[in-house]
């Protein structure tokens, strides 16, 4: 569970451990862990990191299976954990983060590939439009997988989002080192949503989300964010 | 050694954020960047789409150039050495202010007042117009691009379209202002326009007896310089004036002839959204009648390549395919990096080049978001490299007094390194009154509300709720 969600979007978490219980699968949720350190690491705080990346190892290095709902989070367990281990020279950690970056798949990933469902019995009357996030699509590649899971769902209706692949301008701390390029770039990212006339902006990532979900709120645009587990897990009855 | 201050464009006078907010309010190069960079990555995506092996290309480009940067030294002695061989005279300049003096010194041997110039990334690197300038000689840039920003009195601001950040319309009064006897009749048709600086420029060609150029490749087993233009300006610089003066990085070698093969399919495409570019000029040190003196430039580039974590960003071949599809270039244009090297690859490599302590605010100036790597024709990951020199440029801050974002991102790291630390600060920051009052909030967070509101506080974590039971 992203800090993020855990702090601030909780029903994202709610959702993605209904989703898979009602996938039939055995949920746990290590309490143990925190914070995977992307921040700290993609702000030029490594050193800060390390025991985040310790911690986090620590906790999920027995699962054989570890789900994130975030493309961003599975990147950085995958592609930046035994890097920053390896920069403080602690091997037995680059071997913990190797074999939990091997285990750790991100929503859309785990319900392809692993479990190999694209219709997960989900039910969302409502007009959607998908921002395919950075980190999913060009370091971790899932490609078309949340279109696939969003196209066996029931009821909705799905936009195609123009100039989909830019960058929504989220960034971690860019926006706010640099607010004046974030919000140019979320300005373009938002206009490309209401021109899809959708009632719902939905993203792997919690993050991305509260950026465009922001400014799509400060507009009074009536467009809501919707974290792709959120709509997976609807089924029409009351959670 | 790094680049040296105060000569040169590898520095700006503001940091990147500053610069960057003056860009995003301007209309007009909003509306030109736009348009310009949609119509370049279009091209470049149909004709990189077109060849089944670009993937191998990347990677052999790639390759060969680890190759060359592993054994730069040997490669170098052995382009010298051609180059003598063939009537060339080279030239070893550490650093910005030694290739100034060198050069100035060859065009006053030469007794000229005037040089004719083919665009060059690294004259415009060390500031070799000024340095002219300042021996009271005059260089005249004859690539269409640099010619409207030298006469527009500017700075380029893309390595490849310098004067992407201008119009027609703009072009059209730049000339009509500075180049004299101009029909006022010239409209702003891109053929008139062209016709225009022709024939200004031809007056420069047939006048001028010195010449001074960049390189894209340099060949070490042959000694051969190459260079890749679209106008035909450049071919006649390198042609008809007397002396030849070839200013080049020491990191554009390539080992053999045949590797250019991989270079020249990867250029064109990347750049232009060409399959070939109109005009590849190669030479092999003097031609008859002409003195050819080739100046190798250091400027920061063996610093840079000390770096294992940075010094793949000296495989660049100044394509500008990270530019068109950087979404921060786009909304800012060049300028506001402050370096004759903009955008994505601009941010890994000025401050490797000048030290990080010099272009702090560059490597922050990236969402990270990754299509400077996918477009790259050389694979670098330029998304990697920023983040270590953001690592970098936090610890050249670290002896002083602890910065607020020092502090913050301590005193974070700190909480989440325990979880139950963690557990009561998200139940504290839940019920605190600025995360709920979400309003007027202290730095860096006002940021985020200027033009964004943050989410409402739940009334449950999501560890709470598992806790609790976990909605069983």
């Amino acid at each position: 569970m992203t800090c993020l969600v855990d702090g601030l979007f909780p029903d994202v978490g709610k959702a993605t451990v209904r989703l898979l219980r009602r996938l039939g699968h055995d949920v746990e949720v290590p309490l143990r862990q925190t914070c995977c350190g992307q921040m700290h690491v993609n702000t030029g705080y490594p050193r800060e990191a390390l025991p985040l990346v310790r911690n986090h190892v620590e906790t999920f290095l027995d699962y054989d299976a570890i789900v994130v709902p975030s493309g961003s989070c599975t990147g950085s367990i995958r592609h930046q954990h035994a890097d920053v281990a390896r920069q403080f020279g602690d091997d037995t950690l680059v071997q913990g983060a190797q074999i939990v970056a091997k285990h750790t798949y991100e929503l859309s990933e785990f319900l392809v590939d692993v479990l190999g469902v694209t219709d997960v019995g989900a039910y969302y009357p409502h007009r959607v439009t998908y921002h395919p996030t950075c980190h999913s699509l060009r370091l971790l590649r899932v490609g078309d997988r949340p279109l696939r899971l969003l196209r066996e769902v029931r009821g909705l209706d799905l936009v195609e989002l123009p100039d989909a692949e830019s960058c929504c301008g989220f960034g971690g701390t860019f926006a706010l080192k640099n607010p004046d390029v974030s919000t140019a770039m979320l300005a373009d990212k938002m206009s490309n949503v209401l021109a899809t006339r959708a009632e719902v902006c939905s993203a792997g990532d919690s993050s991305c989300l509260m950026h465009i979900g922001g400014g799509l709120s400060r507009l009074h645009t009536g467009v809501r964010t919707v974290h792709l587990a959120e709509i997976l897990a609807a089924d029409g009855r009351a959670s | 050694m790094t680049a040296p201050r105060g000569v040169g464009h590898l520095r700006g006078d503001q940091p990147f954020p500053v610069a960057a907010k003056a860009a995003v309010a301007d209309a007009q190069l909003r509306r030109n960047l736009g348009n310009a960079t949609a119509t370049i990555r279009a091209k470049r995506a149909a004709v990189v789409g077109e060849l089944p092996d670009w993937q191998q290309l990347r990677a052999a480009g790639a390759a060969i150039k680890d190759a060359v940067l592993a054994n730069l030294d040997n490669y170098l002695i052995q382009l010298e050495e051609r180059v003598t061989a063939r009537g060339g005279t080279v030239h070893w300049a550490r650093d910005a202010n030694d290739a100034n003096r060198i050069v100035t010194g060859l065009v006053r041997a030469a007794g000229a007042t005037e040089v004719v110039k083919v665009k060059s990334m690294a004259t415009q690197e060390i500031g070799l117009n000024e340095a002219l300038a300042d021996a009271g000689i005059t260089a005249w840039e004859t690539d269409l691009a640099e010619l409207i920003v030298q006469l527009g009195h500017d700075q380029p601001s893309h390595i490849l379209v310098p004067a992407i950040h201008r119009n027609r319309a703009e072009i059209r009064e730049i000339f009509l202002r500075e180049m004299g006897g101009v029909d006022p009749a010239l409209t702003d048709n891109p053929a008139a326009l062209a016709e225009a600086a022709r024939t200004y420029l031809r007056r420069k060609f047939l006048t001028a007896d010195v010449a001074v150029s960049g390189a894209n490749f340099a060949v070490a087993e042959t000694g051969t310089l190459a260079v890749v233009e679209s106008e035909g300006n450049g071919r006649m610089c390198l042609t008809l004036p007397r002396t030849l003066i070839t200013v080049m990085g020491i990191e554009k070698l390539v080992p053999t002839w045949r590797d250019l093969e991989v270079f020249l399919q990867l250029l064109p495409r990347s750049s232009t959204g060409e399959r070939m570019n109109p005009y590849t000029s190669m030479w092999t040190g003097a031609t008859e009648g002409q003195a050819f003196h080739l100046v190798l430039l250091d400027n920061g580039r063996t610093a840079t390549l000390a770096d294992p974590r940075g010094r793949d960003a000296l495989r660049c071949i100044r394509c500008s395919a990270c530019l068109n599809v950087c979404p921060v270039y786009e909304r800012t244009g060049g300028h506001a990096y402050g370096s004759v090297y903009p955008g994505p690859i601009g941010a890994v490599l000025s401050p490797q080049l000048t030290g990080v302590a010099d272009n702090a605010s560059l490597p922050f100036a990236s969402s990270l978001c990754g299509a400077c790597l996918d477009a790259c024709p050389v694979a670098i990951d330029i998304p990697s490299m920023l983040v270590h020199l953001r690592a970098q440029a936090v610890d050249s801050k670290r002896h002083r007094v602890p910065s607020p974002e020092q502090a913050a991102m301590a005193a974070a790291a700190w909480t989440m390194a325990e979880p139950a630390r963690w557990t009561r600060a998200l139940r504290a920051a839940r019920l605190s009154k600025w995360i709920r009052r979400r309003r007027a909030l202290p730095p860096p967070l006002s940021a985020w509300i200027r033009a964004r509101d943050l989410p409402e506080p739940p009334p449950q974590t999501f560890r709470d709720w598992w806790t609790d039971g976990g909605g069983r």
